[in-house]
């Protein structure tokens, strides 16, 4: 019997789910005593080499509110030729192309092996992808050359049937037109009105007033050259649209002295996305928006364009000094939510040394699946790789990306479901498998993820409802099946079916095996999903009191203190950013977020991870921290004399430079591999850099605590944090007291 | 002078009046026929007094032969027939042999002036030394100006200039005489009569001169005539013909009417003098018609064309059957004397009966005679010079008023009056009613040889249709300034009384000749000009240095200012600064000065101005081929923006944006490889798309912007857009202008109605309905005040906006043209346009408007002294305030009428100032401040008041003033309210100035004798009185158009011009013909130049050989009517009449299209609605009609 580790582990690689109990409590009373609920970590688009997708339609249970899919876990009548549906108990017959169905002849989502399974079906014809840039021209001339030139870059990447589009903006939001020959055709519209999506589309002449007889609404994305003149296969254009980007200028209009440029932000997104909107509703696109600044004018706008107002920091939104913020959040909401319903995303990549209104904005990509990425200029590795690597493919040569995709989860009676918390919206699907109880984004059984990455995982959260009075039969299972529906890269519809099970379990009897069933790991990231979702929607101070009543019991030192929580020392827009990517990323992704990784390089032994303790930074070492969205390399004090010596240099002290080497390999390793790319930093002791790996350690030595001060027992930490042994003693107490 | 001489003068010398009239006439007629050469020795012949009687007879008779050739060729017999027809009154038919007859005689008679011009030189001189110099100058003066255009009518000027000195004296004298003389003299050899006649005038002499011939005719003419003339009639044509007349036409006269007439002569010269006189010239040609008027009007005009050219010849016959024909119908009435004069008895009977008023018009015949004095006076050069030799100095005309010579000329102008009178009954014959072309002709004679000096102070400038040279002493040149009165009332009860309007017609940048010296520019350094301390006036010749320089006092508010230490100069001994003649602002009338930042906008230098040009790309534009020809047309004249420098490359910016309801911007910086387009669709809330790139100059982006315009008519070749915006496009200009922070000019190339959901969307209002209700003012207002407000903002920005319109329907004008009209700017409109025959005068049009210099951002203001003040503004500008007048762009053609109104008394002894100072930005990005000065006399009587009226100058103020009323007034009060004024004006003078005579007779002021005349064509113009087929945006067109124009652009516009197409050889033009369907001969060809037109019109019997000098084809059938510009034929006449062409259409400020109208043919009626003279088809009266309802109008005020 393999253990409970490696039984998650095999779950995970097959399925990519995680529960964070792998037996159920089988009533409800017993399950809410858990505190962590049954809940899992799903990523839909999981990726599997060894799964070749099916070419044909799933077979669904025929009744009405269950159309669950036929699944390992169904019983089958081989004789009869009919199934049972295991959610429903609905008997179905197996439509007539299954008739050589036997015990020995089995359809593939029959054998166990396929508890994940992908269907490639035809619905229509293909849908191109379709890439949206959005491009701020109020940069600094190196930003924007920079910028052009990954755009000029990118253009090679996407396949040639992509549909691609350009939109600038600064003070003015042009839509360039992208099918004329000699004179380059843009559309400009002025950056402080705002537009209903069918005026836009009016003003782009995207309505045929005319021909209004055939087709009464441009509803049809499959002639894209008659519809849109501003979306063009990338083929066609990519000559075009490489001049075309050469010769982006800066943004013409004069900026006074002490003030912002004007961008249009708001604009250039609504129009984005009434373009899209307007020509192709429910297909796959992908609004790529590149900012260096913070948006100043119009809808939208989040600071004003007077330099000597700072943007908002955390102080102005807590005394209610904001004065853009919340106009601003309703009005990307109300966009977010449009996108979403269209299946398009939107993905933001803000390059400034200052904030850029990530705070107001971040719900475009969080509702629609797009990503974030923020980085101090454009002009640097981190935005080009990161920008770069969205672009990645997988070992079939495809984009690792999907588009429009839905999530719907049917669930055994004695399940419900409360919600999802992930980079999706609620379709308000309603089925009998909903929880009254919300967690997350509830009410529904679909959810809309206008965007799929393989690492894209969605936290959800069950409700077990069976009443303590009926008990399950012993052996009892209960499943969940996941049905994800999406528009793969390569423009084919497929649908993949995940249908787990696990077995029900009674929690006065069988307590040890629930207990040993618990996944340390998915339930923290699960938690701290909730929190981070909490913390989004509710005041500060009220997530940090839920989470010290909820959480305390658990291990969560770290998570308290990152900022996803912890909003101290990190800018409305950082922690923005950072939620953001923890609300997606994969378990490992999360747990490192949660608990950046040390890893330690000395002479005495092979590297090897080390406490994230200020004690751990000791003068002879050269120590490398992960924190998913930094990569710090540290050298300690010794190290960092022997390297300003040149010992490296020479051929006697080869092994030194050797020591240098490791961890900047190590590190190279995971920046090749990381979405986004994370900041890469080089410092040693002493350095300003440094502080990026001081902020993270567990202060066990500060300047309070000064009977360690100079010894060799690592570096102190200037903080008034608590450090993990004093949460440790406080949680000890809490925990025997609360037990009392 | 004249016109006061010819005022007073109206009552006393009858006689002298009709004589004058004739001569003048035929002078005018001899001289267009005639060479140069030979009208000038006739002229100087007379002078002398042996010339008279040479002259005369080779005038009279030629005059008749002239008259006979015109009329021959025109299709003579018919005119002719009518002609005589109504002099006779029985025989038509026979009149018409007679004609032909004539003609030979005519042809006869062209030989004859030629000597008369070599005569007539040398007779001025040594009449008079002043008259001479005059004369000298006008000879070669008016040489010159006849080899450019007129070769033919300096020569007439120059005549008339003598003549008119002439006239003047002999006026009095034998008036009489000599205006029967005139008559018959003046026909054959017009301009010879006309010098002939001047010799008279100079001296009493002249009678003597010519007084074999002419004295004799005076006699027995005086005598019959004086009792006829009853004086008005013959004081106005008198003076001038009959001194200049007599002698020829004495002689001639004599001659003809002599045996006919000297009875009649008399009655002829009362009645027919003024028909005839003023016939003479042209009535001479038209005397015959006038028969035929009486029984046809249309007659007559062809004869009139004709007699341009062979006006000379023509006119003598004419004569002398006008004024048999004339004199009949007055001379009947009138008095004995008429019959007497033989045809005119026998005409006049027929005539006289037909209509009373006829008399009276009759009587106003007198007036055409005086109008031939008239421009003489007209032509200060030559009168005065005259007068001098007659009266003493040239002003001596004026104080002469008092005295005989005024009394004589008055005659004149009575005299023909006062016949007119008793024929009253009679039909008026066309002839001898004041004929314009006898008074342009005249001032041509009479003034066009000598410079135009501003330095004397209340001088009427020469007519605006007369070749003058101006030397700027110390007033504005009339090219700048015209005033309607150069002798202002002193105070407001006079103006009140008089109803005379005060106003300047002002064109601040008009260009000038380039023998012309520009204003010159001055900088007073850092301080800005020296101005008042007070009034603010700038420095000017008006400014009186004392204390010996260290103060000067303002010459209009008397306040007295320090001068500034480094304008400090000393003064000589009579008062003036020793430097007062290196200093332009001292002595000069108009000059610049240098603006310095505090007369600029933000206290900031400017920037050089942009051109920005929106193309209309619907599908009408694409589909007219305009698109296509603008911008082709835009590469190469782009080269040509205005620049100050020519050597320089013009800093003027340029943009482009083509729109149709949605717009498109283009970025053309010069980095770009192609251009760029933008595309603004939100044209709700307009805004500027682009910054940098947008405006650039033309030779840095050179290749941008040629592929640009390459590429526009390709990219919306397949339009099917077919609405527009209009609002949004002006406001787009608007937001490019205020980014760039400089002034500029918008150049709107439009094609429909806007109609796209937009700001200023305007909706179709067109409803003929509406037409002569109440509510047709509403019309000429705009639909909303949308482009009201938008022209606010584009005055205060300096943008001012140039529309192009295109239409194929009713694009309404009349809101369409808000802002263009606020900002200063201009409407062209060429409605049906098509590629083929409309490019032409498109093309020309817009080159002329890109490349005319003008200036932007412009605030102009007129300060007067004290007693006067400006109270009312007429043109393309905006007001925002009660003084200043606000343009946001001003060219050299825009013109700005002020209306002035007195608030204190004016002093005789000072005079009235008004100074009128620009501010603006010039091409080149330099503030300017222009300012022109104007000195006027101030009168305390009425007389005076009317002697120094300029006619032309008061129907362009008239025009102005009733093209606005139209907006506020139903459009019927606004004519009767005009009719009242006029008619106020005239009862006036004849209850004031004019000496007693019978209630019955019509007398006009010398100077106004053309008031009626033109009245009319303003009253029956399109605006004012619409026929079925103008469109409401063509009245609102012509409406916004006229609002600002100049002098010579009104004119032209309400009294074309008609020239008869016959021996175009030599470099003179052929003598104008009246407005009149009866002047046309089937057998001619007729140019009629409108200021908007061009018609070649062609008789139906037009000789073969004529049709194939101008067409290269014999036959009639085969002109094609569709041509636009005729063929370029190998041949002297056809290679002159392309010159007069061009030089028609380089004389103004928007092309003429040419069309070719066949007789008959259905194009036909367009060109009929231009001969003002005739009833128009839309109920306008014709002048015969309208002079009886005017005179019935002063009656009734008078009783």
């Amino acid at each position: 019997m393999a253990t409970y580790q490696e039984f998650i582990q095999q779950n995970e690689d097959r399925d990519g789910v995680r529960f964070s109990w792998n037996l159920w409590p089988s009533s409800r009373l017993e399950a809410t005593r858990l505190v962590v609920p049954v809940s899992c970590l799903f990523t839909p688009l999981k990726e599997r080499p060894d799964l070749p997708p099916v070419q044909y339609e799933p077979v669904l249970c025929s009744r009405a509110n269950c159309k669950a899919v036929l699944n390992p876990l169904c019983q089958v009548d081989y004789r009869a030729k009919i199934w049972a549906c295991n959610f429903c108990f609905q008997r179905n017959p197996f439509p007539p192309s299954y008739a050589g169905i036997s015990d020995v002849n089995q359809p593939a989502e029959l054998m166990p092996q396929f508890s994940t399974i992908e269907y490639i079906v035809q619905r229509g014809p293909p849908n191109p992808l379709i890439f949206l840039y959005v491009v701020d021209t109020c940069l600094e001339e190196e930003d924007l050359q920079a910028l052009k030139e990954s755009l000029q870059m990118s253009l090679s990447l996407l396949p040639p049937n992509a549909l691609v589009g350009l939109i600038t903006f600064g003070r003015m939001v042009q839509v360039h037109e992208l099918s004329c020959e000699g004179i380059a055709k843009s559309y400009v519209f002025r950056g402080t009105k705002e537009l209903s999506s069918k005026q836009i589309q009016e003003m782009l002449g995207l309505t045929n007033p005319a021909a209004s007889g055939p087709q009464s609404r441009p509803a049809a994305p499959q002639d894209p050259a008659v519809t849109c003149r501003f979306l063009q296969p990338v083929h066609k254009v990519d000559m075009n649209l490489t001049d075309l980007l050469g010769e982006l200028q800066r943004d013409p209009w004069p900026v006074p002295q002490g003030k912002r440029p004007l961008r249009s932000t708001g604009i250039a997104l609504s129009i984005a996305v009434g373009l899209l909107e307007g020509t192709f509703p429910n297909t796959g696109a992908r609004v790529m928006m590149f900012m260096g600044g913070p948006p100043t004018q119009g809808p939208g706008m989040v600071v004003g364009d007077e330099l000597k107002t700072p943007i908002r920091s955390w102080h102005d939104i807590t005394k209610d000094n904001a004065r853009h913020l919340k106009k601003a959040t309703k009005y990307y909401d109300a966009l977010a939510n449009r996108a979403a319903v269209n299946g398009h995303s939107i993905d933001i990549y803000a390059c400034a040394l200052d904030q850029t209104g990530l705070l107001e904005m971040k719900c475009l990509s969080n509702l629609t699946g797009g990503h974030i990425a923020m980085g101090d200029s454009f002009n640097t590795s981190l935005f080009k790789q990161t920008f770069q690597r969205v672009f990645s493919k997988d070992h079939n040569g495809e984009f690792r990306m999907a588009f429009g995709g839905t999530l719907e989860v049917k669930a055994s009676r004695e399940l419900k479901v409360s919600g999802a918390i992930g980079p999706c919206v609620s379709l308000n699907a309603k089925g009998p498998c909903i929880s009254e109880n919300e967690v997350g984004v509830g009410g529904t059984t679909q959810w809309k993820i206008c965007s799929l990455s393989p690492s894209t995982t969605l936290a959800l959260y069950f409700e077990v409802v069976n009443q303590h009075n009926a008990p399950i039969p012993q052996g009892g299972r209960g499943a969940v099946q996941f049905v994800t529906q999406y528009q793969h890269s390569n423009t084919q519809r497929r649908i993949r079916v995940t249908t787990v099970a696990r077995n029900w379990a009674d929690a006065q009897s069988q307590i040890q095996h629930i207990e040993s069933s618990f996944d340390q790991e998915a339930s923290a990231v699960i938690m701290a999903r909730l929190g981070v979702f909490r913390a989004e929607s509710e005041e500060g101070p009220d997530v940090l009191r839920w989470l010290d009543r909820q959480l305390i019991r658990l291990f969560m030192f770290h998570l308290r203190r990152s900022p996803f929580l912890q909003v101290f020392n990190n800018s409305p827009d950082e922690c923005s950013y950072y939620r953001h990517h923890f609300v997606r990323q994969d378990l490992t992704q999360s747990l490192i977020m949660i608990q950046p990784i040390l890893y330690s390089y000395s002479f005495h032994g092979p590297p090897e991870p080390v406490l994230l303790d200020s004690g751990s930074i000791l003068p002879d070492r050269i120590l490398l921290m992960d924190t998913f969205f930094q990569l710090v390399i540290y050298h300690g004090e010794t190290i960092a004399q022997w390297r300003k010596a040149g010992y490296q240099e020479q051929p006697e002290y080869e092994n030194f430079k050797h020591l240098l080497v490791a961890p900047v390999d190590d590190a190279q390793e995971i920046l090749q591999t990381r979405f986004p790319m994370p900041r890469y930093i080089d410092t040693e002791h002493g350095g300003s850099q440094a502080r990026f790996l001081l902020s993270k350690v567990n202060p066990s030595q500060t300047h309070n605590n000064l009977y360690s001060w100079g010894q060799e027992t690592g570096a102190p930490i200037l903080t008034d944090d608590v450090s993990l042994q004093v949460f440790m003693d406080h949680l000890k107490k809490l925990a025997v007291s609360s037990a009392t | 002078m004249n016109v006061n001489q010819q005022t007073p003068m109206a009552s006393p010398y009858g006689p002298p009046q009709p004589g004058y009239g004739q001569p003048s006439y035929a002078p005018l007629g001899g001289g267009y026929p005639g060479p140069y050469g030979p009208y000038n020795g006739p002229a100087a012949a007379y002078q002398p007094g042996a010339p008279p009687q040479g002259y005369s007879p080779y005038a009279s008779f030629p005059s008749k032969a002239v008259a006979a050739n015109p009329v021959s060729d025109l299709s003579s017999p018919l005119d002719l027939g009518p002609a005589r027809g109504p002099l006779t009154s029985a025989p038509r038919p026979v009149s018409t042999p007679q004609a032909y007859s004539q003609y030979p005689q005519g042809d006869s008679q062209n030989g004859p002036p030629p000597m008369d011009h070599s005569m007539a030189q040398p007779a001025h001189r040594s009449p008079v030394s002043q008259p001479y110099s005059h004369g000298a100058m006008n000879l070669s003066g008016p040489h010159p100006s006849y080899s450019q255009q007129y070769g033919a009518p300096p020569p007439m000027q120059q005549v008339t200039n003598q003549m008119s000195g002439m006239q003047i004296g002999s006026g009095p004298p034998t008036s009489v005489g000599p205006g029967y003389a005139h008559h018959p003299s003046s026909q054959p050899p017009i301009s010879a009569a006309y010098s002939s006649a001047a010799p008279p005038s100079y001296t009493q002499a002249p009678p003597p001169l010519s007084a074999a011939p002419s004295q004799p005719p005076p006699p027995s003419e005086p005598a019959a005539s004086q009792p006829y003339y009853g004086g008005p009639p013959p004081p106005q044509q008198q003076p001038f013909p009959s001194a200049h007349h007599p002698s020829q036409p004495f002689v001639s006269s004599s001659p003809y009417l002599g045996p006919p007439s000297q009875p009649q002569a008399p009655p002829v010269s009362q009645q027919q003098s003024f028909p005839p006189g003023p016939p003479a010239q042209q009535p001479f040609p038209n005397s015959a018609p006038p028969p035929v008027s009486q029984a046809s009007y249309s007659g007559p005009p062809p004869l009139t064309q004709h007699s341009f050219p062979p006006s000379s010849q023509s006119g003598p016959f004419p004569p002398i059957s006008i004024s048999p024909s004339q004199y009949p119908g007055p001379q009947p009435q009138s008095q004995p004397g008429p019959p007497p004069f033989h045809s005119g008895p026998s005409p006049r009977g027929p005539i006289p009966p037909p209509s009373m008023s006829q008399q009276q018009a009759n009587h106003l015949p007198p007036g055409p005679m005086q109008q031939q004095q008239p421009p003489q006076p007209g032509m200060q050069g030559g009168y005065p010079t005259q007068q001098n030799g007659a009266f003493g100095q040239p002003r001596g005309p004026q104080p002469g008023y008092a005295g005989p010579h005024y009394p004589g000329q008055q005659n004149y102008g009575a005299g023909p009056a006062p016949a007119p009178a008793p024929p009253a009954q009679k039909r008026l014959d066309p002839d001898s009613i004041p004929s314009p072309i006898q008074v342009i002709e005249d001032d041509r004679v009479n003034k066009s040889s000598e410079p135009f000096t501003t330095g004397v102070k209340g001088q009427a400038p020469p007519l605006v249709t007369t070749n003058f040279q101006v030397k700027d002493q110390g007033n504005a040149s009339p090219r700048f300034i015209r005033c309607t009165a150069y002798n202002m009332p002193c105070t407001a009860d006079m103006a009140k009384q008089s109803q005379v309007p005060l106003a300047a017609v002002i064109k601040p940048l008009a260009m000038l000749p380039p023998d012309e010296t520009p204003p010159y520019i001055v900088d007073h350094g850092d301080g800005g000009p020296i101005r008042c301390n007070r009034c603010k006036a700038y420095m000017c010749p008006y400014m009186q240095f004392i204390e010996g320089g260290r103060r000067f006092q303002c010459g209009f508010c008397s306040c007295v200012t320090e001068v500034p230490p480094h304008y400090f100069q000393h003064l000589d001994h009579t008062g003036k600064r020793v430097d007062c003649y290196d200093r332009p602002e001292l002595s000069q009338g108009s000059y610049e000065f240098v603006a310095t930042v505090d007369y600029c906008k933000n206290n900031k230098l400017p920037q050089p101005p942009s051109f920005i040009f929106f193309i209309d790309v619907s599908y009408n534009a694409v589909k007219s081929g305009m698109v296509n020809i603008v911008c082709q047309e835009l590469k190469t004249l782009l080269d040509y923006l205005p620049r100050e420098n020519p050597e320089a490359d013009s800093v003027v910016r340029v943009g482009f944006v083509t729109y149709n309801k949605v717009l498109h911007f283009y970025n053309v910086k010069s980095s770009l490889a192609q251009p760029q387009m933008m595309v603004v669709s939100d044209v709700s809330d307009m805004f500027l798309p682009l910054l940098d790139g947008f405006l650039v100059g033309v030779n840095d982006s050179r290749m941008v912007i040629e592929s640009l315009l390459d590429q526009i008519p390709e990219m919306f070749a397949d339009t099917r857009e077919t609405e527009t915006v209009f609002g949004p496009v002006i406001q787009a200009g608007l937001e490019a202008l205020k980014a760039a922070d400089c002034a500029g000019k918008l150049f709107v190339f439009h094609s429909t109605l806007p109609i796209a959901e937009a700001p200023g969307k305007l909706k179709n209002r067109e409803d003929k309905k509406l037409v002569g209700t109440d509510k047709e003012k509403s019309l000429f207002q705009p639909q909303s005040g949308f482009y009201s407000n938008l022209s606010k903002e584009c005055v205060a920005q300096g943008c001012c906006v140039d529309l192009f319109l295109f239409p194929n329907q009713y694009v309404d004008v009349a809101t369409l043209g808000v802002v263009p009209v606020s900002t200063g700017g201009s409407v062209y409109k060429y409605t049906y346009f098509q590629a083929e025959t409309d490019r032409e005068r498109f093309l020309n049009d817009l080159r002329r408007d890109v490349q005319k210099p003008m200036g932007f951002d412009a605030v102009m203001r007129v300060r007067t002294s004290t007693g006067i003040r400006a109270t009312d503004f007429f043109g393309s500008f905006f007001m925002s305030n009660t003084t200043d007048v606000e343009l946001a762009g001003l060219d050299c053609d825009k013109t700005v009428t002020v209306e002035f109104r007195h608030d204190d008394k004016l002093s005789e002894d000072t005079g009235a100032l008004m100074q009128c100072a620009v501010l603006y930005t010039s091409c080149s990005g330099q503030r300017r401040l222009r300012v022109h000065n104007m000195a006027v006399n101030c009168c305390s009587q009425l007389a005076d008041l009317y002697r120094n009226c300029e006619t032309d100058t008061i129907i362009n103020f008239f025009s102005k003033y009733a093209y606005r009323s139209i907006l506020n007034t139903p459009t019927k009060t606004v004519r009767d309210t005009m009719v009242n004024q006029c008619a106020q004006i005239l009862a006036c003078y004849r209850k004031n100035c004019a000496s007693p005579s019978s209630a019955g007779q019509l007398i006009l002021p010398e100077c106004m004798k053309l008031l009626p005349v033109y009245l009319n064509c303003v009253l029956k113009s399109d605006v004012l009185q619409p026929g079925a087929d103008i469109s409401l945006d063509d009245r609102a067109y012509l409406r916004q158009l006229l609002s600002c124009m100049d002098v010579s652009e009104s004119h032209i516009f309400f009294y074309p011009r008609l020239l008869p197409l016959v021996k175009l050889d030599g470099g003179s033009l052929p003598m104008a013909v009246r407005n009149s369907e009866e002047r046309l001969s089937k057998g001619g060809v007729y140019l009629l130049e409108t200021g908007l037109h061009l018609f070649l019109w062609v008789g139906a019997n037009a000789q073969q050989e004529l049709l194939s000098n101008i067409f290269g084809t014999p036959t009639f059938s085969q002109i094609d009517p569709n041509m636009t510009s005729l063929p370029e034929l190998d041949n002297p006449f056809s290679q002159r009449l392309r010159e007069i062409i061009d030089s028609f259409r380089s004389q103004r400020s928007r092309y003429m299209k040419l069309m070719v109208v066949k007789q008959e043919d259905k194009a036909e009626l367009i060109f009929k609605h231009f001969l003002c003279e005739d009833k128009s088809t839309s109920g306008g009266a014709s002048y015969v009609d309208f002079l009886c309802h005017m005179h019935k109008e002063i009656r009734q005020l008078l009783s």
